[in-house]
């Protein structure tokens, strides 16, 4: 089944209350995704010549203090300690990070990558998620997340959403891939994306940093999705300074958008959406199948 | 005739529903008000007492199932299958509807004032269904009996494998589905719609302006001559 939720921004002033609003939209999707759930929260943009990357250590608690100290000592970076994770800076010419993390810090993982993005997920309950993270305090220009009902691979942190490929994207997906494992050998075969599960979604976010990586915006990179992904899909999809969501022709998969002059939100019911600030006035529609929406700088 | 509100931010789900369906109308009331629907699934299904519910917002799946003899307004939009398997009586939607509106509809009327998405009336088995907007995808797949009436557009495969229900676009129709073809609108189905116009509150469409699409009888009814496509 699984639950997709999305929140863009539009009003700079509200940028403080994101994590506040957004709670409540992946609680009301836990009747959908009660085996885990996660999210990308998009903000503290770092300077050109760095990256930001995001540490966790899945399914514990941990000393993030002493990790800290290291990687400043080691790496000159700057870390941002969050709840139960954290996110760092460090130079983009900086080698070698994720061997000695792997060496000295094997239950850290590196969560994602890029300018702004930071992605936590966790199993559970979405509340225990929102509460684990600290989400209800999160700031940023917009957030993504996922609460999963496991139905194709185990409950694992690693399995959850949202997935990232590449710098600064991310991906939630409602449904199911049947073309998946022709399309990860070829895109690691022959156009260098890595994969670190066996997840379908992952697949659909590997192909889509492919397109992007070709140069085409991310409306022509889900455009071409239309027709090389098969199966059931619903997307939410997060970039730098943007937001898009796809549905697939058929259109099994349920998704509503409501959008006011502050903010876009998705969600694939409408439950998640009740609690936003003037959503009784906003535009609410189901989105089209097969037809690409994008806010942002896409 | 009474009228008992129900608010869903204090009372379940399961209460109001059990609530409605065991009334005793010598001495209930036979109009009921629920607020607080944000989008929560199965409102007021099953009813089968002849009642009036007003729904106050945006409900979610499958709200006013299996509907006999009730009357139901929805003031908002609806999630997948509204009124699915009606019997009798009266379901209104105010917004939109998602995805199975009237889904093996046995009887009653359903209409929505805005639009139905993809798979309207999906195997409609008698019900009649007025949208004032346009209707998705597949809408009418394998409708059996009944008559769907969509002022606006309708979308690909329309009636696809259709039985003998009846539909009338005034509309563009994206595609017609397999075995699905227009066919003459005479004095009867002009009739026919004017009727269903008329129930729907809808005076300002002309029946006139509708189309007839139905069953070529092609791919349902055994032709010895198809005998070596089984």
């Amino acid at each position: 089944m699984c639950g997709i939720v999305g929140l863009y921004l539009k009003n700079k002033d509200l940028e403080s209350q994101l994590g506040e609003l957004f709670a409540p939209m992946l609680i009301g999707m836990s009747d959908r995704g009660p085996d885990s759930a996660g999210l990308a929260v998009y903000h503290d943009t770092v300077d050109q010549g760095q990256t930001k990357l995001t540490l966790q250590c899945l399914g514990k608690d941990f000393d993030w203090a002493e990790i800290g100290s290291a990687l400043e000592a080691r790496f000159q970076a700057k870390v941002n300690y969050r709840s139960n994770y954290i996110s760092i800076s460090i130079a983009k010419d900086r080698n070698g990070i994720k061997a000695w993390l792997l060496e000295n810090y094997p239950a850290v993982n590196v969560m994602s990558e890029g300018q702004s993005i930071e992605i936590v997920k966790e199993v559970g309950r979405p509340e225990s998620v929102v509460d684990r993270f600290d989400v209800r305090s999160m700031e940023g220009t917009h957030i993504i997340g996922h609460t999963r009902m496991a139905t194709e691979s185990a409950v694992t942190t690693a399995g959850s959403h949202p997935f990232t490929t590449g710098q600064d994207f991310c991906l939630v997906h409602n449904g199911s891939l049947s073309n998946h494992n022709r399309l990860r050998k070829h895109l690691s075969q022959h156009c260098g994306i890595t994969f670190e599960t066996e997840n379908d979604s992952e697949v659909a976010a590997g192909y889509l940093t492919y397109q992007l990586q070709q140069g085409k915006t991310l409306h022509e990179a889900l455009t071409s999705a239309l027709d090389d992904l098969d199966g059931f899909y619903t997307f939410a999809i997060g970039t730098e300074n943007g937001f898009a969501v796809l549905r697939d022709p058929v259109a099994c998969k349920p998704a509503i958008l409501a959008e006011t002059g502050d903010w876009v939100a998705m969600a694939s019911e409408y439950t998640s959406l009740a609690d936003l600030p003037g959503i009784k006035d906003a535009k609410l529609w189901e989105p089209e199948p097969a037809t690409v929406y994008t806010w942002g700088d896409v | 005739m009474g009228t008992e509100t129900v608010n869903l931010l204090d009372t379940e789900l399961r209460a109001l529903n059990d609530r409605l369906h065991h009334l005793d109308l010598s001495k209930d009331p036979s109009h009921f008000v629920v607020e607080e629907p944000r989008g929560k699934h199965n409102i007021a299904c099953g009813l089968t007492d002849e009642i009036v519910v007003d729904i106050k917002g945006h409900a979610g799946y499958y709200c006013a199932g299996m509907n006999q003899r009730a009357t139901l307004t929805i003031h908002g939009n609806c999630g997948i299958g509204v009124a699915e398997n009606m019997m009798s009586g009266t379901v209104r939607v105010e917004g939109s509807a998602s995805q199975s509106a009237g889904a093996t509809g046995n009887g009653g009327l359903l209409i929505v004032n805005g639009n139905a998405a993809a798979r309207c009336g999906i195997s409609m088995k008698g019900i009649d269904i007025v949208v004032r907007g346009s209707v998705g995808h597949l809408s009418a797949f394998m409708a059996q009996a009944g008559n769907l009436v969509v002022c606006g557009d309708a979308g690909d495969s329309l009636g696809d494998s259709i039985y003998e229900a009846k539909l009338f676009v005034a509309g563009s129709v994206k595609s017609l589905g397999a075995d699905c073809i227009e066919k003459e609108m005479r004095p009867e189905h002009l009739k026919t719609v004017g009727a269903l116009l008329e129930r729907a509150g809808i005076d300002d469409v002309d029946p006139a302006s509708f189309k007839r699409y139905g069953s070529a009888r092609k791919l349902y009814n055994f032709d010895i001559d198809n005998a070596d496509k089984y």
